[in-house]
């Protein structure tokens, strides 16, 4: 079954051990400037987000069926059965679509390294796959994220929904945002004070691109074959014309 | 007879100083990495080089394909003194790209991973193996050129004979990759603006593909007559000119059938960013053009043919950038401009396109109609008569 994250504003006191738990995993500096940093980069794959005595966190959605993985020409991005989405830099040759492609601007680039990649929060992929819960989730002292299987989270999250009609906004974030993510946000504030579209279709985004990728298959025998019928015509009047001309050529030297 | 002599000067110097900029950029992009030899950010991963030279680039090319398809497949003759110079053009075109592809990727040795390292759902990789064959194509189209200037008349017999399997690989490739240069887009329904996201992006991408390259034939014939010394195919250029206005009604019509059912036709009419440049994008790409075709007097002159195939030319790379840069910014919250050296290396490529094409011009017999007419005129040029008189017999 999948896993997924339900991180809940409401229970999120701001402490950002999910930061720094996730810079230790993923070997990344981590100090009091880069905690202050509410942004996420290439040296940062998660960040709190503060406005007033608000939380909201930012990180890679994990989406079920992601825009990256479904752009990425080489397959370096890649959507795991147990839900994180994950990159492999020696397939990579740095297109850059993923960036462009993701509807969260979650791929992040190391634009200063002459030998660039792609980075972002992959879901802790070797801890999850080793069954243990991500390091953002282990480590939150309230448990404001949490890890789990994602169908039992959004249970969970719809149960908080319905026991607390007024503390919580009825919109569990990722449960349809392009087609369901793996990581679920609960919030007691409007998401787009955080910068989060709530605009986004719940149609999942490779579904945009396959309606017509799918047809090329059947379009290139048709094509094909229309162009090449238009050569054996076009030409057919050419041969004939020629033809004729002999015919009137030989008739002429016979008189 | 001083004067064209100091203008070559000019332009050389004018080019020297381009290709010195360019190679200290090139070492910059090298050396620094992409975030010191670029403005590009995590907001924005793709700038010019993407915008210009892969869209713009691979969209001026496509003169090599309508034109080999009008004439080789659709069998049109009055158009094949100018095949030639467009599959020239097309070539240059790809090559040029696939350089400048180098340049803006994050790994560029890498760029054979597509090869080996499948993803049939991704548009790319898609667009990736067509500009490759189409360029292995567009070589194979090109050969007989070369192999005429070294009379190499069996080799010539033979890639003749198989021809028309390339000529309709080649129109075929180029459906494909110039319309999914715009399928690239609809996975960014919520990034794109809606003056420019469309489901008919392909459409659209693939339609003012050949609007461009009718424009560039257009453009090119007239610079050949100008700087070569080329009697101008006035009457042929007419006729483009003609097929360009049926074009450019038609992508005009589509556009505003889709902004009307997308209910996006009202925000038209409202002041903002994107509506600037989409006015703009629409006066030089369809206003314009159209509005100077559309009068006999112009459409039938050499200078009206040629100012509507160059704001023809300058409407559509608006469009691709509005596609690549404006549509975006809103939704990233973020402005882009190029860093100077990015304009640079883009002005290095477009300063090698001409350089390169002007050389294979007095090289390679990319103009042999007049050589076959007038054989008597010049004498040492005589021998491609030899050649080119069966091939093009039907001229």
């Amino acid at each position: 079954m999948s896993k997924g994250i339900l991180y809940d504003a409401t229970l999120c006191i701001g402490c950002k051990q999910c930061e720094q738990g996730c810079a230790t995993e993923n070997g990344l500096p981590y100090d009091d400037r880069i905690a202050d940093q509410q942004i996420t980069s290439a040296h940062k794959y998660t960040a709190i987000l503060i406005k007033d005595d608000k939380f909201m966190r930012k990180l890679c959605m994990n989406c079920d069926d992601p825009a990256c993985a479904s752009v990425c020409p080489v397959g370096a991005l890649k959507k795991t059965a147990l839900g994180p989405v994950t990159y492999d830099k020696s397939r990579c040759m740095g297109c850059r679509y993923c960036m462009a492609a993701c509807p969260f601007g979650v791929p992040k680039y190391e634009w200063e390294k002459a030998v660039p990649g792609v980075r972002k929060c992959v879901m802790c992929s070797k801890r999850v796959a080793q069954g243990k819960q991500t390091a953002c989730a282990e480590i939150c002292p309230t448990g404001a994220t949490q890890f789990g299987e994602r169908d039992q989270l959004l249970e969970e999250a719809r149960k908080r929904i319905h026991d607390n009609p007024g503390k919580y906004l009825p919109h569990i974030f990722g449960e349809t945002e392009v087609g369901g993510t793996s990581v679920l946000l609960l919030s007691s504030v409007p998401f787009n004070l955080f910068g989060f579209r709530t605009d986004l279709t719940e149609r999942a985004l490779p579904m945009y691109t396959y309606q017509v990728l799918s047809r090329i298959p059947d379009f290139v025998p048709l094509f094909g074959t229309m162009l090449g019928g238009i050569y054996w015509i076009t030409h057919r009047r050419e041969d004939v014309a020629e033809a004729e001309a002999k015919e009137k050529e030989q008739k002429g030297g016979v008189r | 007879m001083t004067v064209p002599r100091i203008r070559f000067t000019f332009w050389k110097a004018i080019f020297l100083f381009i290709m010195a900029a360019g190679v200290y950029c090139t070492f910059l992009r090298f050396f620094r990495g992409l975030g010191a030899s670029t403005n590009l950010s995590d907001q924005f991963p793709w700038g010019l080089w993407i915008g210009f030279d892969v869209m713009c680039g691979v969209m001026l090319a496509a003169g090599g394909f309508t034109l080999t398809a009008a004439v080789e497949i659709f069998n049109i003759k009055r158009f094949h003194s100018i095949v030639r110079p467009t599959i020239l053009t097309a070539f240059l075109g790809y090559l040029l790209v696939c350089a400048a592809l180098m340049y803006d990727l994050g790994l560029p040795w890498n760029i054979w991973h597509p090869l080996v390292m499948r993803n049939p759902h991704s548009v790319m990789f898609e667009v990736a193996w067509c500009v490759m064959l189409y360029t292995t194509v567009l070589a194979l189209e090109f050969s007989p050129i070369v192999l005429e200037h070294f009379q190499l008349k069996r080799a010539l017999k033979v890639i003749r004979s198989v021809m028309v399997v390339f000529v309709i690989l080649g129109v075929l490739l180029s459906t494909l990759h110039q319309s999914s240069l715009g399928t690239l887009y609809l996975i960014m329904p919520n990034k794109l603006h809606p003056f420019w996201w469309s489901p008919l992006l392909p459409v659209f991408f693939f339609l003012s593909a050949i609007a461009v390259g009718l424009a560039m034939t257009i453009f090119e014939s007239s610079m050949s007559s100008k700087y070569f010394g080329r009697e101008l195919e006035l009457p042929i250029l007419r006729d483009l000119g003609r097929v360009l206005v049926v074009v450019l009604a038609l992508y005009g019509i589509l556009r505003f059938e889709d902004l009307y059912h997308r209910g996006v036709l009202k925000l038209v009419l409202v002041s903002g960013y994107e509506q600037r440049f989409f006015l703009l994008e629409m006066l030089l790409s369809l206003v314009a053009p159209l509005g100077l075709l559309l009068i006999p007097k112009v459409r039938e002159s050499a200078q009206g043919l040629y100012l509507a195939a160059v704001l023809t030319l300058l409407g559509f790379v608006t469009n691709r950038l509005n596609v690549t840069i404006t549509g975006v910014e809103t939704a990233v919250g973020g402005r882009y401009a190029p860093r100077w050296t990015e304009v640079v290396i883009t002005a290095m490529f477009v300063a090698l396109g001409f350089a390169i094409f002007g050389l294979a011009a007095k090289y390679l017999p990319i103009f042999p109609e007049e050589k076959v007419h007038i054989p008597a005129l010049h004498e040492p040029e005589a021998r491609f008569a030899e050649v080119a008189v069966p091939v093009h017999a039907g001229d």
